[in-house]
């Protein structure tokens, strides 16, 4: 199963770094809402600076809105999904193939962020394990969850509108323990910063056995 | 049978009021505002356990593919959402004057408040999937995974922050006494029936509601 998830995980990261969408749309909308947030809190370094685990976790959140989409896109279009259902190759696969793809890219644009909030909202990175670890976590925490309900809403009209329903109240608790994390990595809180990275540990594994389980009932009738 | 339920549960909803707004005592804390307990808590109680019937009939449905546990399921998760929306607005309205704001982030309420967001989701699923069959199993899911996700909500708040006053009643040294015991007491029994009366109605209407559909498809199709 993990040989098959790994061919599709491969093949979304394929298709996705020659369609260069990622890059020249994702990662760019990412750091225009950081720099946005940067306008709308005035560029007032104390504020933004406190105020950056939780921007860019929340700039991620929107982030994983837009890559659930062109992830479930990829499917939809040309019906791919019934290639890919004709294909013999085990729907849980196929959920941690396209999770893992979408982790990726969400990682990479974590990535960004934190470059992006080091230099123009003034953050330090004190504890890279901790940050690391905690991404890591979130990204497959997100991922994870915006997989499954895109399969949710798969082949509806409303898709665009109802999947940001469905997946941000959902994923509070990861947007929760992401910045708490983060504000202890970032040196701002004087918490310890591992409980929450527990938290994002039981989040993944809730959503992942979900999505397994479910994944083959909901691609047979996408 | 369930209406008896409605009429008694209706009964003693008037009954809690007049108690609750006659009869009890002002608090020597809160003085006249206490009277919100009555109605606060049974409505916070019935919301908690119109999601859980949802799930509950959810997992039924995953498991018999019975119409009818879809269509409990769905019924239980609108007025749960109706019941959620007054829990957050009374709770509301009661925070104000004791605690001095209208809202806080304390655990309780943004669990409830998330609770609210994830299940008008799921209704909003539930009103764009035409074909009956995927609508249930979809719905179904999408509750489950609502219900999984409530634990982590609740724990990520809890270990946030909290402020909400602890249980009063269901502890072994209860905090009240006396008709405000039996006036609570009331207005918990009651609106659970209410739930169950609305819950068994709002069933009814969508089996006779999904009947129709069958009916006028064959209509539709004898006419050809």
């Amino acid at each position: 199963m993990l040989r098959e998830a790994y061919v599709v995980a491969a093949k979304d990261l394929r298709v996705e770094a020659r369609s260069h969408v990622a890059r020249t749309q994702v990662v760019p909308f990412a750091l225009v809402v950081v720099v946005l947030f940067g306008l709308a809190l005035d560029p007032d370094r104390g504020l933004l600076t406190r105020a950056a685990p939780g921007l860019l976790w929340v700039t991620v959140l929107l982030t994983t809105l837009l890559a659930t989409q062109r992830s479930l896109a990829l499917e939809s279009a040309d019906r791919a999904v019934d290639q890919l259902r004709l294909s013999g190759v085990d729907p849980a696969a196929v959920f941690l193939g396209k999770a893992a793809a979408l982790s990726i890219q969400l990682l990479l644009v974590v990535s960004a962020l934190a470059l992006g909030v080091v230099v123009l909202y003034g953050a330090v990175l004190a504890s890279p394990l901790l940050l690391v670890a905690s991404a890591l976590l979130a990204t497959a925490g997100l991922a994870l969850a915006g997989t499954l309900y895109g399969a949710v809403a798969a082949g509806l009209r409303v898709r665009e509108t109802l999947v940001p329903l469905l997946v941000l109240p959902v994923v509070a608790p990861v947007l929760l323990g992401a910045t708490r994390a983060w504000e202890a990595g970032v040196g701002l809180a004087v918490s310890d910063g591992w409980p929450w990275v527990r938290l994002l540990v039981a989040f993944t594994v809730v959503f992942g056995a979900a999505g397994v389980l479910a994944f083959g009932p909901l691609l047979e009738e996408a | 049978m369930l209406n008896a339920i409605g009429i008694l549960g209706l009964g003693g909803l008037a009954g809690t009021v007049a108690l609750g707004l006659g009869s009890t005592p002002p608090d020597r804390v809160q003085g006249e505002l206490v009277r919100m307990i009555y109605i606060h808590p049974p409505l916070a109680w019935t919301t908690y356990l119109a999601f859980a019937v949802t799930g509950l009939f959810s997992a039924l449905y995953l498991w018999r593919q019975q119409p009818r546990h879809d269509q409990i399921a769905a019924s239980s998760a609108e007025v749960g959402v109706v019941l959620c929306s007054l829990t957050l607005v009374t709770g509301s309205l009661w925070g104000r004057p004791t605690w001095g704001v209208w809202w806080t982030w304390d655990a309780r309420l943004t669990t409830t408040a998330l609770l609210l967001a994830l299940f008008a989701g799921y209704l909003a699923l539930r009103r764009v999937v035409p074909e009956p069959v995927t609508r249930a199993r979809r719905g179904a899911l999408l509750a489950l995974v609502a219900v999984a996700d409530i634990p982590l909500v609740h724990f990520s708040v809890k270990l946030w922050r909290t402020l909400h006053q602890q249980p009063t009643l269901l502890r072994p040294d209860p905090q009240i006494a006396g008709v405000q015991a039996w006036t609570l007491l009331l207005g918990f029994a009651s609106l659970t029936l209410v739930y169950v009366w609305l819950t068994g109605r709002r069933a009814r209407v969508e089996g006779l509601a999904q009947l129709a559909e069958g009916r006028a498809l064959d209509l539709a199709v004898a006419s050809r």
